[in-house]
């Protein structure tokens, strides 16, 4: 194990420490369960990855097969995680309107109601728009 | 090393803290789930710290498993939160 080894393992240990208190600062603070939820998503997986890198660089091979199959498996779980509790949050209406910049599934939703009370017109329009812009 | 493995804990046991404090005080279901989902992510990052401090290799199936439940115990409780209106 040479000292360049231990000084990237080190750097890589200690930033993703950072971006792990970084979330945990993001999940107390953050309004509601979307921003928290972007706080979790994002910096904690960017923080448990690089924190698993810096491990590889001190194990031996035979174990650092075994967790780089863990960053793999985070990186594909997370989204899938904020995927379904983003989707839950705002179903059920626990959402912090003034903080949204935009809300395009609203105008979905209600171009999906528009069309089955009975009215087709509307929806076109609205796709013509979306593929000029 | 040895210092940079004590920071390391250190950055983690701090974020392990406001996390808790949010899963305490959380108002809805759903925020506990995220806080509870990011505390189980840094047990596997402490755990993965333990590893390279004490070449504890064969504590590296258990960081699997642990990655694997967190996963499905939030799917799972975010799904079950919006289907039934009771628990909300």
């Amino acid at each position: 194990m040479t000292a360049l080894t231990n000084v990237v393992s080190s750097v890589l240990m200690l930033v993703g420490a950072l971006f792990c208190l970084l979330a945990g600062v993001g999940v107390l603070r953050f309004p509601d369960a979307i921003c928290r939820l972007h706080a979790a998503a994002k910096a904690q997986t960017l923080g448990v990855v690089l924190i698993l890198l810096g491990t590889e660089l001190q194990v031996s091979v035979k174990f650092a097969w075994a967790l780089l199959l863990v960053a793999v498996f985070q990186l594909i779980t997370v989204p899938v995680t904020g995927q379904v509790v983003g989707r839950t949050a705002y179903r059920t209406g626990e959402i912090y309107r003034p903080g949204l910049v935009m809300d395009e599934l609203a105008d979905r939703l209600a171009a999906d109601a528009r069309r089955e009370s009975g009215e087709p017109a509307e929806p076109r329009e609205d796709a013509q728009e979306r593929g000029n812009g | 090393m040895n210092v940079v493995f004590a920071l390391t804990l250190i950055m983690l046991s701090v974020s392990a803290l406001l996390t808790l404090v949010r899963l305490v005080r959380g108002p809805s279901v759903l925020d506990r789930i995220v806080s509870l989902d990011v505390l189980v992510t840094l047990i596997v990052s402490a755990l993965a710290v333990h590893v390279a401090a004490n070449d504890a290799g064969r504590s590296v199936p258990l960081l699997l498993v642990l990655a694997l439940l967190g996963f499905i115990g939030s799917v799972t409780a975010a799904h079950l939160v919006g289907e039934r209106e009771d628990i909300r």
